[in-house]
């Protein structure tokens, strides 16, 4: 099949861009760890309040400076609300939700996962940086949607 | 001199069948139709979140916004492209649909039609206000599944009776190329087949027997992966019809050939292959995927950038050689040869322009570490309203100013063309201050799919408030363009009849010359639709599997709105 000279510089170009895109990513993800948040680990949602670790929603200290998050996302709201984690603080979050599927979101930061019914997911992030962070739902959940948020103390 | 794809360029100037014309003009209506309702919608979501109304408290925000999702990117694009497509396969593969594919096409018009009026009624209703997306363990009333059950089965009646036109064709031109549009019609809905099976598996084995209450649970990771198996091909289902205006009618409006049929061809064959396994990329923010396998995915979604580079070089290549066949000078001469004032080719134009910024951000979204931090937030609203909302919409829109004329018997006045143009810019005008306000504030996590709220007055929220009335402003300008969108439909509908000479033609473009002849193999369906399988099974037969061996726990069903 005939491809035009220029054709092919141009889709070589293209293709040469794209692998090296990937290659940014796949370093960034598997060298670097900067994966998405992931989890295999699954809970019964209807259960979620008398399971480990949800039972006991919050901080829990695991290290010098560095915590789990275990964090539980409603309808409508988060728990435990208004966190207050110390500046510096390595946090390995853990979230899940006993009804329906809803985002967690912290605003300027890297934190954006789903939250599923039947699953937990797990992401961590150190808190470089001092301030009251916005906690919201950016996954549609129900009529009280817009009011879902709490914030993350941070000093 | 070797042979080239044989086009139908004298069936320009024969008349359309009056009848395939009525399933033409009927999928069109429609089309058109749901465009204006959706976008009231969208003109109120807009106001709503610029602080500048409240609705009225039988109206939720979600409904409205369930319904632009469904009018906009189901009911809009599926009967336009069948309209479109049915025009294309009667006019370049026989001048009349055999009885068959006509049945099929009214066929799956009344299904589809019936299933978009009862999943209307039960949006209305406040029964379904679950989104476009109606992502479990939200559950909607039984009969807006069963809706989409109609929509879905009438698109592949619609389908079949394409394949059967182009069967009949080959049987009857043996030892012949099969024409441009009648090749790309069949890719586009083979793609269209083969994506909508993990839909179809949801909604009818999961969805439907648990909102019923026949099953107590459903798997919440399952239905969503089923979803997303479809859910990124339905794009390339919008993309390719407006890529057939592109390669078959652009160059004939601007005096020109199409490039090259073979590679035209190959790009639609890759589309076909690579559309399908890519879904994770919408799911990179989940449990339960394995990072590996979001990876993966990642790749393959890289790689269906490819036919899209083709058909770039493919547009800019046409109009150069075209330019310069008339005369043009120097390295941007021809420029000054295209029609810009021809709406039939400007507002394709356009749609081509934008696609590179539309083309650049899914990058981004496909991107594992860029992807969290615009996950769900307005970014994404702002990436698919400049590709389905202006690429793919000012596309059709540019198509249906000489189609409806042409099925109709009728002419393209200067008048509505000139209306064309007008309606066009106030488009681009309305969508650059929309969905540049979109991608700005998503970008510090202004979230999509929201109501009105300024999250207790919390500082990062106060600051999207601008954004939002940015985004209010540019939704009202484009809402006078789907007003103007509508009147223009209505003109050309009543345009004076026109005889040989001015009726509105059909633009089909002949191949330039090309060194080879089209390779006979680009038509070996099953070739590709046995690679589809194999790198469907690739990408998805472990995560996947893993899912179905160990299932996390099922959800009951919940109605929180």
């Amino acid at each position: 099949m005939h491809i035009h000279r220029l054709e092919k510089v141009w889709l070589i170009i293209g293709v040469v861009m794209l692998f090296i895109f990937l290659g940014v990513l796949g370093i960034g993800a598997f060298a670097m760890g900067m994966q998405p948040p992931t989890g295999d680990h699954t809970i019964d949602p209807e259960k979620v309040s008398e399971t480990y670790p949800f039972n006991n929603p919050g901080l829990e200290q695991i290290g010098d400076n560095e915590y789990n998050a275990y964090m539980i996302a409603y309808a409508f709201g988060f728990t435990p609300a208004k966190m207050e984690i110390p500046l510096g603080a390595k946090v390995h979050f853990q979230v899940t939700s006993p009804d329906v599927i809803h985002g967690f979101q912290i605003t300027g930061t890297t934190v954006n996962l789903m939250a599923v019914p039947g699953e937990v997911n797990h992401y961590t992030y150190t808190f470089d940086k001092p301030g009251e962070y916005l906690v919201l739902c950016n996954e549609y959940c129900g009529a009280g949607h817009e009011y879902m948020a709490t914030t993350i103390i941070v000093k | 001199m070797t042979a080239t794809a044989i086009q139908a360029s004298a069936a320009d100037n024969r008349p359309f069948d009056a009848k395939d014309g009525k399933l033409v003009i009927a999928h069109l209506l429609v089309a058109f139709t749901a465009l204006l309702i959706g976008g009231i919608a969208g003109l109120l979501q807009g106001l709503v979140r610029g602080g500048m109304i409240e609705l009225p408290s039988e109206l939720g925000y979600y409904q409205i916004l369930t319904a632009h999702g469904v009018l906009m990117a189901l009911i809009f694009t599926t009967y336009f492209i069948i309209g479109f497509l049915y025009a294309g396969i009667s006019k370049t593969m026989g001048g009349k649909l055999i009885g068959i594919a006509s049945r099929l096409g009214w066929a799956g018009f009344v299904l589809m039609t019936i299933g978009t009026i009862l999943g209307t009624i039960m949006i209305l209703a406040n029964e379904a206000t679950v989104l476009y997306t109606f992502y479990a363990p939200l559950k909607a009333n039984p009969f807006f599944y069963i809706a989409l059950v109609f929509v879905v089965v009438g698109s592949w009646l619609a389908g079949y009776g394409i394949f059967l036109q182009y069967r009949y064709w080959r049987k009857t031109n043996k030892g012949k190329i099969s024409p441009l549009f009648g090749f790309m019609a069949v890719s586009t809905m083979l793609l269209w087949q083969i994506a909508t099976i993990g839909v179809a598996i949801t909604v009818l084995f999961q969805f439907i027997p648990w909102s019923f209450g026949w099953v107590e649970k459903i798997n919440v990771m399952i239905s969503r992966t089923l979803f997303w198996y479809f859910g990124h091909p339905l794009v390339y289902f919008w993309l390719m019809p407006a890529y057939i205006a592109w390669y078959i009618c652009i160059p004939k409006i601007i005096g020109g050939k199409i490039f090259s049929d073979s590679m035209a061809r190959m790009a639609f064959v890759l589309f076909i292959v690579l559309s399908v396994p890519v879904g994770f990329h919408h799911q990179l923010m989940e449990p339960g995927i394995a990072p590996i396998w979001k990876y993966i995915q990642v790749i393959l979604t890289f790689m269906v950038v490819v036919p899209s580079l083709m058909t770039a070089f493919a547009m800019f290549a046409t109009f150069e050689q075209t330019g310069r066949a008339k005369g043009a000078r120097g390295l941007f001469g021809w420029l000054k040869k295209l029609p810009w004032g021809d709406v039939r080719f400007f507002a394709p134009f356009a749609g081509m322009l934008v696609f590179i910024p539309a083309g650049a951000g899914g990058i981004i979204n496909a991107s594992n570490q860029m992807n969290a931090l615009v996950h769900n937030t307005l970014w994404v609203t702002g990436h698919f309203h400049l590709t389905v909302a202006t690429t793919v919409a000012l596309t059709f829109f540019g198509v249906a100013y000489w189609l409806i004329p042409h099925v109709l018997g009728r002419q393209l006045t200067p008048k509505v063309n000139k209306l064309g143009i007008i309606q066009t810019i106030i488009w681009l005008v309305g969508m650059f201050f929309m969905s540049a306000s979109m991608h700005a504030s998503g970008l510090t996590g202004a979230p999509r799919r929201t109501a009105y709220t300024t999250y207790g007055d919390h500082p990062d929220s106060v600051l999207w408030m601008p954004y939002y009335v940015v985004m209010a402003i540019g939704g009202t300008i484009l809402f006078i363009g789907v007003i103007l969108m509508f009147y223009n439909i209505i003109a050309l509908m009543r345009a004076p009849k026109g005889d040989a000479s001015t009726v509105a033609e059909f633009p089909i473009a002949e191949t330039a010359e090309e060194a080879e002849p089209t390779p006979r193999w680009l038509e070996r369906w099953g070739v590709w639709v046995g690679l589809v399988i194999v790198v469907v099974l690739f990408a998805y037969s472990i995560p996947f599997g893993d899912m179905l061996i160990n299932p996390a726990p099922g959800s009951k069903p919940w109605v929180t709105w």
